[in-house]
């Protein structure tokens, strides 16, 4: 799984969602599959699973929104619980929580099992725009250059008495985010001048392409094409 | 020996900033092949100016700059990349000159861009990378190494061009010590033309047998580093000094 090139790995990844998303949540025995798919997927992955709970905490905001969308509608309502709920807004919601974690999960096992310079590896390979991946690259390098150097202006700031407190201490933030800024684009333009000075005339070296085996490209297929069996199949049974 | 092309020859190089500055006024400067010049000097004495005349970054506009024989012409973008081949620049900041992803590929940046590809390209990196005792390092990122290897690498992504001429800004800066005395011995087996900018007085007296001190926009003394350093009124008067306790 860890070994597999990351520019197939992205293809089923989006695949999979693409058929998952286009899935329609009435039809919610295919997600089940989907699930177990991506599951399955996962625990041959074998992330911890610390690590993907942390991960999947971006989805919380998205999560409270959806558990709301059945209070707020229009149409027909039901009673459940002594609640009584729109029929419509129940069913968007649930949709926004499947197919939010299925494409969550998704990106999990594709972080998790993928170095961030293989997925820039990857996207290159897919013919993303040169520059983009180019920049990519850069953030990448950079980051942590960067942050750094937010984290030594915020110490700066402390050792001088500032603690940011409220509304009024925005100022203060806001310029140094500015400075953060101006440094940072005075860093680009530094890293620009290193660049030109070992010949750089607009193209980035290009990173040998991998070999891929057969069963390489058979076992990533296995991900998108699962998922359009089940999306069939649960079509045919319950959909007539 | 004097019929001997230069490594470097500057011509009366003069040159003012955009907005006004004039940073340079008539720098005249011949190195042969071989040589170590230290060049001393106080803040804004234009130092990091005339570093970036050597390979053209900064066009030359009024004097001549020739790196082996060769003219350094801005508008010649053939020749400018023969040029930035044979100028080596370690610039100060290691993190400005270390933008790839791993050492490797850093190391590597620099003779790609000069043609150069597989088998020939690695083993040129690894070169390199031996050099500067870094070589087991190649696969790392370069923000998980100590600011004194970083240091060290991105002299390597310079070595691996195998330039005519090194030219090193401010190298021991920010250094403990034990990563000062490392690259010292480093540079000091190298046995290639280099130019050292630095205000570390006791480095230059021990890497370099040639001192000059740039002061004003010009070359103000030129000669034998012990006798430049011995002389404590020149010092004074570039707003340069030897560190408390330390004799020649």
């Amino acid at each position: 799984m860890h070994s597999l090139p990351a520019h197939l790995k992205i293809v089923a990844g989006l695949l999979f969602i693409i058929v998952g998303v286009a899935t329609s949540i009435s039809n919610w025995q295919a997600f089940i599959g989907y699930f177990l798919v991506i599951g399955t997927v996962l625990a041959i992955a074998k992330l911890p699973v610390k690590k993907i709970l942390s991960r999947a905490t971006v989805e919380i905001p998205f999560v409270l929104f959806a558990f709301l969308m059945p209070f707020f509608g229009t149409g027909e309502k039901f009673e459940l619980l002594g609640l009584s709920l729109y029929r419509e807004g129940l069913l968007a919601g649930a949709a926004i929580i499947a197919k939010g974690t299925l494409g969550l999960l998704v990106a999990i096992t594709l972080s998790g099992s993928t170095k961030a310079r293989e997925i820039i590896g990857g996207l290159e390979t897919l013919r993303l725009p040169a520059l983009m991946v180019q920049i990519a690259t850069f953030m990448l390098r950079y980051v942590n250059v960067v942050s750094d150097e937010m984290e030594r202006m915020k110490v700066a700031r402390q050792s001088r008495g500032f603690e940011a407190k409220g509304i009024a201490d925005w100022k203060i933030l806001a310029q140094a985010a500015g400075a953060l800024f101006i440094r940072s684009y005075e860093r680009g333009e530094r890293v620009h001048l290193a660049m030109l000075s070992r010949g750089y005339v607009g193209v980035m070296p290009v990173m040998e392409k991998p070999v891929i085996t057969k069963f390489q490209r058979f076992s990533v297929i296995a991900l998108p094409a699962c998922a359009l069996l089940i999306f069939l199949f649960t079509n045919m049974i319950w959909s007539r | 020996m004097s019929d001997e092309t230069p490594s470097l020859l500057i011509e009366g190089l003069a040159f003012a900033y955009p907005d006004g500055h004039q940073a340079l006024f008539g720098v005249n400067l011949k190195v042969s092949q071989g040589e170590c010049v230290a060049i001393l000097g106080p803040n804004g004495a234009g130092k990091t100016t005339l570093v970036l005349h050597l390979n053209g970054i900064h066009p030359t506009s009024v004097g001549k700059v020739w790196i082996a024989g060769t003219l350094v012409d801005a508008k010649d973008k053939a020749s400018l990349s023969k040029i930035r081949a044979k100028v080596g620049i370690v610039f100060q900041d290691p993190d400005d000159q270390l933008f790839m992803p791993t050492v490797g590929e850093d190391v590597a940046f620099g003779p790609y861009n000069m043609g150069l590809r597989g088998a020939e390209l690695e083993g040129i990196v690894d070169t390199a990378l031996q050099q500067v005792g870094m070589l087991e390092f190649k696969d790392r990122a370069p923000h998980h190494l100590s600011f004194g290897q970083r240091r060290r690498v991105a002299v390597a992504t310079v070595l691996a061009m195998k330039p005519e001429i090194l030219v090193l800004d401010e190298p021991s800066s920010n250094l403990d010590p034990a990563s000062r005395r490392e690259l010292a011995d480093i540079l000091r087996d190298l046995k290639i033309t280099t130019l050292m900018v630095t205000h570390d007085i006791p480095y230059a007296y021990e890497l370099c047998e040639r001192s000059i001190i740039l002061s004003g926009g010009v070359v103000v003394a030129d000669g034998d580093t012990k006798t430049i350093l011995g002389d404590s009124k020149l010092l004074s008067e570039n707003r340069l000094e030897l560190p408390v306790g330390f004799s020649l």
